[in-house]
């Protein structure tokens, strides 16, 4: 049952092929024998319990689309009467008294929550090795990461221990572990999926998105996600249009960009060949392929590590143990209780973050680093721009490299560069996907499509169409 | 030596909205501890602050109201820093870009004299939570009702020259934003809270001094207080050779001194940045006319009109006009038919002297204004004297009845009957020769014993103009 | 723009969070290692370009003044560190 796909899965259910508890019962009894560390809590009563509603409107023919669908949700997203923990210690008491509205959307569909998911602390990693829950184990090879910072969504759902999860982006978190694990994960418009209740890390970056084994997967859910939230003053009033409608639309004349700073000597051979080999497959459809330039995607980096530091050290400012999370014992005193909480709270990694953000946003550096930088990131914009004159979907690697191993990478800036392809499409606030386009060494390598603002079903329809003409999207790791 | 003083307001204006700023929680004063914090206003992870409509058409009122440069489109930017009561860590406000630009207003510096004083900005910001120090020994409680209260503060120039004009200023100020509905103006409440910047350079020297920032001052007459105490301070300082330190300081009313205050903001870089989850506010031109166009007549108009109109003196109309629903009241007065200087006398008067007594506002006036422009209609048409009227006014502010009934019950009318005065004053005459004779003589001041004499005579009832002018007649 | 020890101990007061004296040789070293990376901002002309604080080119929308909330300070004071005679608890602070 576990490797049907969304699509199929919902259509057994309307069928009676299955009912969602048996489902829910398979899929919780394969994350009990995982040994992935994928999830930091199982909610299995819940979903049983959720998974015996939908049954009912199943029965009574008033399922929707997702309805009974077992899903596996972010720990970053706000659950209500559930622990939400962020990957974080500080939060690892934190049983939320609210439901984001994704969360309360997911449930009002109908699907069935599994548990929440592992992740890099507050979103702030590219291999899940930053979780106070230690680190998630690639399903193709567990000595390897999963990437990040969505790397419990993207392992449970590569080891199918779900049929499909929820992510967050800011700067390639579902892009990059999607393609890590050889599956789909689509990061939409800024302003696309509402915002409230998904625990801020860089507020004008942070997206959430679905972790899918398909394209097709991906525009189901989509649909369910997507939508103004009158919570969230950076969510946008726009129609959601159906996205499965136009997924087998043919892509004759689609026009194609290949920047040319991607495929400089930094990028590995076999990515390389991987993602040209694709771009011919696209070519073989009747895409057109054209060289663009974003002349300042080198700057995308540094650009990134000022705005998301900056932006992040203000936002968990919140997380001072006065009135909810980790709190220090025996206080001695107000600074004490703000010195040791948060010191004692916060990970490694995020307590570099905050420091960078706090230095950056300080008096006498305003004006060197932070404005500079929301300078850049409109340079960085206006490339893509330009770019979206002359083609319609940009596409090239998602990751320089593929799944290294746990523990391989020991310093940040190292870290930070692994980022390259993906940073710039949140900092000017496009919609990106990453497919499975092939392997390097048995590990997946995936492709990265942007496209325009609200392009997503461009996008969709066109990883859609790879879909049908390759399968790397249906292979599954050993054993699974 | 020659000081000069150099005094800057900023006044914390709590916006007088049903919701919160950024979030759908009540603004209701008097609830229970944390029963009016939401999530968001909380600070829980993953919330998200949206923009009460209300709170931006009462700072584009007060702009406007102040002649003031609006900026079409401002930002709202974090203020960050640590405090139990401040619950995101930031405090959303705004910093290069305001609402409200420079404006002025003026004030009246006393003497007669007036002189503007300019508005540098006024911006929106979220009002933190209290901190409660004495409710346990060991620990500081929290109470966060008041987090997210929207409010307006208010920046003045540095025009104020001594605590007077600072005075003048934010009670001008109080005045106005009650005048156009956005504040309650409500200092033991702490809707209304001013801070004071002051500073002394010597006479003619252009360059600021060194200022002090005083804070927790809650009514008009500490705000005077604490200016010219802290002048003192300061002259003393510079006097012997030391230097001011830029610093926070607290006003104690009881000790009338300031103190400094162990700072929470010691050394403070703010770090301010635009706030993310916030976009630009951006006002059209449309919305600016509906607002200018729906501003009630503000108080100096007002003033001006009162005086026109009524034949009111300066002073008289802005005292009447200082409080807009003390001005509406004594209007009703005046549109029921009572005449507007009697009028204006009684509101200011006895009215006044009364809300005063029991500490209450005009709106809960036990007498209304159409009961008072009774009373006084019957001052005027010579039924009672001004006098007795003063001891109507009492039984009617007890609630026992209206101006006629009372009169009538306590056979109150005044005798103006001048054949039965002339009877009597003929009598007291006779019976007080020798005091005529001495009247006669020059001693004016005997006009008032006989006045007393009459008055004795028909117990206080009759009608004094009378009286006077038929003794001036028959004395003469 | 490289940062010293001392500067990194108060940008940690700054943001509450403790760095010993051991650990701020190796912090600072980090630290430092990471904007050496964001120097390569200074090279761009950035002259006459306005700084982009969002993807979006949208205005703040307004919501009405309504009431919308109701008193959930229960559930709010139950996930709370320290709470008493309905107030969140912190150690006593002096003004």
């Amino acid at each position: 049952m576990h490797k049907f796909s969304v699509s199929e899965l919902s259509k057994g259910l309307k069928n009676r092929d299955f009912s969602s508890v048996e489902l829910t019962q398979h899929y919780l009894n394969r994350i009990d024998h995982s040994d992935l560390n994928a999830f930091i809590t199982v909610t299995e009563d819940l979903a049983l319990s959720q998974a015996r509603e939908a049954d009912t409107m199943l029965a009574k023919g008033k399922a929707n689309n997702l309805t009974g669908i077992p899903y596996a949700h972010k720990d970053i997203f706000c659950t209500k009467g559930i622990k939400t923990s962020a990957g974080s210690k500080i939060l690892d008491s934190f049983i939320s008294p609210y439901d984001a509205t994704l969360s309360y959307k997911l449930n009002m569909e109908g699907m069935v929550m599994l548990g929440k998911t592992n992740m890099d602390e507050f979103a702030m990693g590219s291999s899940n090795e930053n979780s106070y829950y230690g680190p998630v184990k690639n399903p193709w090879d567990k000595k390897r990461v999963p990437g990040g910072s969505s790397g419990g969504s993207a392992a449970a759902v590569s080891a199918r221990l779900s049929a499909f999860a929820t992510g967050t982006d800011t700067g390639g978190s579902i892009r990059q572990p999607a393609s890590l694990c050889g599956i789909t994960g689509i990061k939409p418009t800024y302003g696309r999926i509402s915002r409230y209740g998904m625990i801020a890390y860089a507020s004008s970056l942070d997206q959430a998105g679905p972790i899918t084994q398909s394209a097709e997967d991906a525009a189901l859910v989509l649909n369910t996600m997507a939508g103004f939230d009158d919570k969230d003053s950076t969510s946008v009033n726009r129609d959601v249009p159906d996205y499965t409608e136009n997924l087998n639309n043919s892509i004759k004349g689609l026009r194609i960009g290949i920047p040319k700073e991607y495929f400089s000597e930094g990028l590995d051979d076999d990515i390389a060949k991987v993602i040209l080999q694709s771009i011919k497959e696209f070519e073989s459809m009747g895409a057109i392929v054209k060289e663009v330039s974003l002349p300042n995607s080198a700057y995308a980096v540094p650009t990134y590590y000022i705005v998301a530091p900056c932006e992040c050290s203000s936002n968990l400012s919140r997380l001072d143990g006065v009135r909810y999370g980790y709190r220090c014992d025996d206080p001695k005193d107000l600074n004490d209780m703000y010195l040791r909480s948060r010191s004692e709270g916060f990970g490694e990694e995020v307590k570099r973050r905050i420091m960078i953000g706090t230095y950056a946003l300080s008096a006498g550096y305003y004006d060197a680093y932070y404005l500079k930088a929301q300078k850049v990131r409109h340079l960085i914009s206006e490339d893509f721009k330009k770019a979206f004159q002359k083609v319609d979907v940009i596409m090239g690697p998602v990751s320089p490299t593929t799944a290294f191993e746990i523990g391989a990478i020991k310093d940040s800036v190292s870290m930070y560069l692994a980022d390259i392809y993906t940073l710039s499409v949140n900092l000017a606030g496009l919609p990106a996907i990453s497919i499975p386009a092939g392997f390097s060494n048995n590990l997946p390598v995936g492709l990265q499509m942007i496209g325009n603002y609200w392009s997503e079903e461009v996008l969709l329809n066109t990883a859609h169409l790879f879909q049908t003409q390759t399968d790397w999207h249906v292979r599954l790791p050993e054993n699974t | 030596m020659a000081w000069e003083t150099v005094i800057g307001l900023e006044i914390h204006s709590q916006l007088s909205t049903k919701s919160k700023i950024f979030s759908g929680a009540s603004t209701a004063f008097g609830a229970a501890p944390n029963t009016q914090a939401c999530a968001v206003d909380l600070g829980l992870p993953g919330v998200l602050p949206v923009l009460n409509k209300e709170a931006v058409m009462m700072a584009l009122r007060f702009g406007l109201a102040v002649n003031a440069k609006i900026n079409q489109h401002s930002i709202f930017a974090r203020k960050n820093y640590f405090y139990p009561d401040l619950p995101k860590g930031y405090q959303i406000s705004q910093f290069e870009i305001p609402i409200v630009g420079q404006g002025e207003i003026e004030i009246n510096t006393g003497e007669g004299g007036t002189k503007m004083v300019g508005i540098t900005r006024a911006h929106l910001e979220e009002d933190a939570g209290k901190s409660i120090h004495d409710l346990y020994k060991d620990f500081t409680a929290i109470d966060l009702n008041r987090a997210g209260t929207p409010l307006l503060e208010i920046v003045s120039e540095p025009d104020m020259r001594n605590a007077k004009e600072a005075v003048a200023y934010a009670k001008k100020i109080h005045a106005l934003v009650q005048y156009i509905g956005i504040c309650d103006g409500n200092m033991q409440e702490g809707s209304f809270r001013c801070d004071a910047n002051v500073s002394i350079r010597k006479k003619g020297s252009k360059k600021l001094g060194t200022r002090a920032e005083l804070k927790n001052i809650n009514s008009f007459k500490f705000l005077e207080k604490a200016i010219n105490i802290e002048i003192e301070r300061q002259q003393e300082i510079l006097e012997d050779g030391g230097e001011v330190v830029q610093e926070t300081r607290l006003y104690d009313a009881e000790k009338n001194e300031t103190r400094s205050m162990r700072t929470k903001e010691e050394a403070n870089d703010y770090r301010y940045f635009p706030d993310p989850d916030l976009l630009p506010v951006d006002i059209e031109d449309e919305m600016l006319t509906e607002i200018k166009n729906g501003l009630p007549e503000l108080p100096t108009e007002k003033k001006n009109r009162f005086v026109s109109e009524f034949g009111l003196s300066d002073y008289d109309a802005e005292n009447l006009t200082a409080q807009k629903s003390l001005a509406d009241y004594y209007e009703a007065m005046l549109n029921d038919g009572a005449e507007a200087k009697l009028a204006a006398n009684w509101v200011m008067g006895e009215l006044t002297a009364a809300l005063n007594t029991n500490q209450m506002d005009v709106q809960d006036s036990h007498i209304s204004a159409n009961e008072l422009s009774e009373l006084v209609k019957r001052i005027s048409d010579d039924t009672i004297s001004g006098k007795i009227a003063k001891d109507v006014f009492k039984v009617m502010w007890e609630g026992n009845g209206r101006v006629d009934d009372i009169i009538e019950s306590q056979g109150l009318r005044q005798m103006s009957d001048v054949r039965a005065i002339e009877d009597i004053i003929d009598g007291i005459i006779a019976d007080n020769s020798q005091q005529v004779e001495q009247f006669k003589a020059g001693n004016g001041k005997l006009l008032g014993y006989f006045v007393g004499q009459v008055m004795k005579a028909t117990q206080g009832k009759a009608n004094p103009k009378k009286v006077n002018q038929i003794l001036n007649d028959k004395l003469s | 723009m490289s940062l010293e020890k001392k500067q990194v101990k108060e940008i940690a007061q700054l943001a509450r969070l403790n760095i010993s004296d051991s650990e701020a040789l190796q912090t600072t070293t980090e630290l430092n290692n990471i904007l050496n990376l964001m120097a390569e901002l200074s090279e761009i002309d950035t002259e006459d370009v306005e700084p982009m604080a969002h993807p979006l080119d949208m205005s703040q929308r307004l919501r009405d003044d309504v009431v919308s909330e109701t008193d959930l300070s229960d559930d709010f004071q139950a996930i709370a560190p320290k709470t008493g005679k309905q107030h969140f608890l912190v150690p006593t602070v002096i003004e």
